[in-house]
């Protein structure tokens, strides 16, 4: 077996070593009505690596690969050009092959590429302090919220009806079962929503999402104002990271937390993750965060270094007194990240957001010419939704069916709605061409 | 025009100025280790890594949509061109000890040969692109992977269920603690099992898990054996009792011999077994943990089945159910209706009580691509034997060392091998110092100080990639530092160690007593800040 290097000799040999006649023998502590003979029956031997490598091909040939059909799927993946240069380097061994950095002197490489991510976090978000990433956004999301329940020491948490369904749903289910209150504002496809005259003296935090789940771009400076005179936190949510080379940053709306979903920078689709999440916060939150942080400080030499720190928030620590019960991060997704948004720089980003804008106006703009499709947005960023005379799930089969992968039906995600079974949500990145917006507008006026 | 060099590249190579150089060299450098600084100090504006077209002008009739929220001000981001950033994070690879280059044996952590095909399948179109909210019908090959998976997880450890979701080791011990508590609720008993037991030895996250969902952990004591105290177990076991949270193989490297016994303790008193799966590496292939009774385990994939660490993710931590808590398992799953592969997503009609969603999409896909290829390659026979390598390889060390260091228990070991500091009385060296010579000897030291229960513990998990040679030599590598230390003259030595590393001890109680956790042109002391200095 190629990846085992000892031969039936060293194990021989060993055995003498250790003064046992067989392997058995070291598994004797094994209750012996728990002792399988020989290997777990019904399941295949092992294959060389061209036999794995050709039965993979198998599933990959059974899907409709991104790249080979009109494209326009977002709702919180979006797809984006990924440079070469981002996978090399993620692939180096020194990177993909190293432990969480509890050994300061052998593993500053990671150390201080989480440190740049963490300064690039802050810098894109507005804010003061981010960590070393979140499993993604979706799961950094809830922590927000239990970061804000501990800050404020309220229970009660108040969702948008803009947030993305499934984020939603994690809330729903990490609020029914470690204890809190989560109060859902109705779904917002709108964009229309106001929700600074719920806020009062016991919500511990109000969730928004910007540009919000159905694409809408808005400015939360008045509800952060009213956050703050509640005594509550405002928690804002980036699905689309790309965004923020063109809006004005949640910290300037006054967000006390800021979670994005970091995927659209390094990483692709992969089918859901994994992904980054990215956790910004203010700095008198800072020992309250959820999550690794990197700090810098000086060797035994005087020369600068990087460490992991304030670890007495975590669990390794803390046990049942940590913030989170989160151990591992995003690491490599995060240096992803970082190689990505590095090759891209201050320029590369902005003119990266600029045409993501521009194409998604240029299809919302073919598509309001298609008879029967109502643009809903006035704003977006590169998403919108539109409003179809027939339900979007069955638009998207019969798209599918012409080899064209036309957005995301709003009711996969909210079912058993019917204010939303019309909705179809689309959009277009600088990936997207104009070779692939006009088979889309064309199928649409047949199956519409 | 350039000046002679400043023995720190004209870059900001200290915090504190004027020592930022202790190799003699001019430049600061070592020969193949390059000191590097931050971007942030290295980037000029008007430089960029990628070519990307032009924007439409203004003028060509495109609205701008952004509903009058622009960016006003510079974001900060700093511009280097592709070389310079292969060469940055290059040499910054190159501060990294990794598995690709050597022996990495970090007890519990399971660092074991990650074999490159199974990145490149994971990247293959048609895989590495798919979006997650694609039709089902153009992803049909996608959900026959994860079942795939599925299929060989709940095989190798004998249970019906498995949620694949849960992004990590410790997002699984939530979903299979949350699995409890609706389990609990079901039968009206929530309110009244509050008690969640755990031994002192256990994992931190256990007790973090359980502390979150509201459960009050009460530890178990060990015996002299270093396994739960059963007779002490028995008598914590009562009508409060929720739940045990165990791993096994413990952390102490060993079998719980009275697992069955436990199981059944558990079980009578009405509460779940909840097994910490992060060591099932030592036993795959020939021990399935539903043979022991337990309810629901959460599998490592970046453990047992080899995922990359990645410097400290993304893992993934898919939890296995016995059929008492399978019908909480929270959505999504995978389900087969005639020849079609179908998601029961949130809302869906089914049977059961699903407790709910964990992340978006459908789980850590990239991870069980790896896993599986993994799992492929090995088959169930290779399986069997990574188990048993695994084991003997860590009763070599044990072996080979426990005549110069002193092991904390008798007896086998699975697949790490448990020391505890006694060796080193009365030398001046403690754990970490042992632990920091390793490195100048161009090893990654053990883990250190766990378990808690054993005093100075240096738990060594040598994995199944080991060959016998390089063991060979790693224990000789520990027996001389043994040796040194034992003559009792040597801590300084040690206290100074690592002296061959890109950094020699850091300072961590200044990193928490002033945190510095992002880039700021003020870091820098006046007058080695690269910006400024261009600017001047």
């Amino acid at each position: 077996m190629r990846y085992l290097p000892l031969t039936d000799a060293d194990r021989r040999e060993m055995l003498s070593v250790i003064g046992a006649k067989s392997v058995d023998e070291l598994f004797r502590d094994v209750p012996a009505s728990a002792r399988l003979a020989a290997k777990v029956g019904g399941l295949p031997d092992h294959q060389g690596e061209l036999e794995v490598e050709r039965a993979f091909q198998g599933f990959a040939a059974k899907n409709l690969s991104p790249a080979a059909a009109p494209f326009f799927i977002g709702a919180g993946a979006y797809r984006h050009h990924v440079p070469a240069t981002v996978d090399y380097m993620i692939q180096r061994g020194e990177f993909l092959t190293s432990y969480t950095p509890y050994q300061p002197e052998i593993t500053q490489g990671t150390l201080q590429y989480l440190f740049e991510f963490q300064t690039q976090v802050t810098l894109l978000t507005g804010m003061e302090v981010a960590n070393a990433s979140m499993y993604d956004g979706s799961t950094g999301t809830t922590e927000a919220v239990l970061m804000a329940n501990r800050v404020t020491r309220r229970h009660k948490a108040l969702i948008s009806g803009g947030l993305h369904p499934q984020y939603r749903s994690i809330i729903e289910t990490t609020a029914k079962w470690e204890g809190f209150t989560a109060n859902f504002a109705k779904t917002d496809a709108e964009g229309l929503e106001d929700l600074i005259a719920s806020v009062d003296r016991d919500t511990s935090c109000v969730v928004v999402q910007n540009p919000s789940f159905f694409g809408h771009v808005r400015d939360f400076t008045k509800l952060a104002q009213a956050c703050h005179a509640a005594g509550a936190l405002l928690i804002v949510v980036v699905t689309e990271v790309v965004s923020l080379g063109l809006l004005m940053p949640p910290g300037e709306m006054g967000a006390d937390i800021v979670v994005c979903e970091g995927q659209s920078i390094g990483n692709g689709l992969g089918f859901g993750g994994p992904y980054v999440g990215l956790f910004a916060t203010r700095d008198k939150y800072m020992r309250q965060m959820p999550g690794r942080l990197v700090g810098e400080t000086v060797d035994a030499d005087g020369q600068r270094g990087f460490v992991l720190t304030l670890s007495t928030r975590e669990q390794h620590i803390r046990r049942e007194k940590a913030t989170s019960n989160i151990c591992t991060n995003a690491g490599l997704c995060a240096l992803a990240f970082t190689v990505h948004l590095t090759l891209l720089g201050e320029a590369g980003f902005a003119r990266l957001a600029e045409l993501n804008h521009a194409k998604a106006s240029q299809l919302a703009d073919k598509l309001a010419a298609v008879p029967g499709v109502t643009v809903l947005n006035d704003s977006f960023f590169n998403e919108f939704t539109v409003k179809l005379p027939k339900p979007a799930a069955e638009v998207v089969e019969a798209l599918a069916a012409k080899r064209i992968l036309g957005g995301l039906p709003v009711s996969r995600l909210i079912p058993n709605d019917p204010s939303v079974a019309n909705l179809l949500l689309l959009a277009a990145t600088e990936t997207a061409t104009e070779a692939g917006m006009d088979p889309l507008v064309a199928a649409l006026k047949e199956v519409l | 025009m350039v000046q002679s060099l400043d023995r720190s590249q004209g870059r900001a190579g200290s915090i504190s100025s004027g020592s930022a150089n202790t190799h003699g060299t001019f430049t600061g450098n070592r020969a193949l280790q390059i000191e590097e600084p931050l971007i942030f100090e290295m980037g000029q504006a008007g430089r960029c890594g990628v070519d990307l077209p032009e924007p439409p002008p203004k003028s060509s009739g495109v609205k701008d949509r952004l509903n009058g929220l622009r960016r006003k001000g510079a974001i900060g981001l700093p511009g280097l061109s592709e070389p310079q950033v292969v060469q940055h994070y290059t040499r910054l690879s190159q501060k990294n000890y990794a598995i690709d280059m050597g022996v990495y044996p970090l007890g519990s952590c399971t660092m074991k040969h990650n074999p490159r095909i199974n990145e490149k399948v994971a990247r293959l179109p048609g895989i590495g692109d798919l979006h997650p909210l694609q039709p089902v019908s153009t992803v049909q090959g996608a959900l026959e992977l994860i079942d795939s998976l599925a299929h060989w997880l709940k095989t190798l450890t004998g249970m019906p269920a498995v949620a694949m979701s849960p992004a990590a080791g410790a997002h699984g011990e939530m979903c299979g603690m949350m699995a409890i508590a609706a389990a609990l609720e079901a039968k009206g008993e929530r309110a009244q099992r509050r008690t969640v037991l755990a031994p002192e030895s256990a994992h931190g996250t256990n007790p973090a898990t359980a502390a979150a969902l509201g459960f009050v952990v009460k530890p178990i004591p060990a015996n002299d054996r270093g396994r739960v105290d059963l007779a002490a177990l028995k008598a914590a076991l009562g009508p409060d009792v929720a739940a045990i949270m165990l791993t096994n193989p413990n952390t102490c490297g060993l079998f719980e011999s009275e697992i069955v016994e436990i199981s059944k303790a558990v079980h009578e008193a009405g509460a779940y077994f909840y097994c910490d799966g992060a060591n099932f590496n030592a036993i795959v292939g020939r021990v399935r943990p539903g043979d022991l009774g337990v309810d629901c385990m959460h599998i490592n994939l970046h453990k047992t089945f080899s995922t990359p660490h990645g410097g400290g993710g993304p893992g993934a931590g898919p939890v296995v159910l016995s059929a008492a808590l399978a019908p909480y398992a929270p959505y999504p799953w995978i389900v087969k209706n005639g020849d079609k592969w179908q998601i029961a997503e949130d809302g869906a009609k089914v049977d059961g009580m699903p407790l709910g969603r964990l992340k978006a999409f459908h789980g850590q896909m990239g991870m069980f691509t790896r896993a599986l290829a993994y799992i492929m390659s090995h088959g169930a026979d290779g399986l069997r034997q990574v188990a048993e390598d695994a084991v003997l390889n860590a009763n070599y060390v044990m072996a080979a060392l426990k005549d110069v260091m002193s092991p904390a228990f008798e007896g086998p070991c699975m697949h790490e091998a448990l020391f505890d500091d006694s060796f080193l009385k009365d030398t001046g060296v403690s754990t970490l110092d042992f632990a920091k010579a390793m490195i100048d000897e161009g090893y990654h030291p053990m883990t250190m100080y766990f378990p808690l229960v054993v005093h100075g513990a240096m738990l060594i998990e040598p994995t199944e990639s080991v060959a016998k040679e390089d063991l060979d030599q790693f224990i000789g590598a520990l027996r001389s530092l043994t040796a040194k230390a034992r003559t009792g003259t040597a801590a300084d030595d040690f206290k100074a160690a690592p002296l061959y590393a890109p950094r020699r001890r850091l300072d961590e109680t200044l990193a928490a007593r002033k945190p510095v956790l992002r880039w700021k042109p003020s870091n820098n002391p006046p007058g080695t800040d690269p910006l400024k200095q261009a600017a001047e």
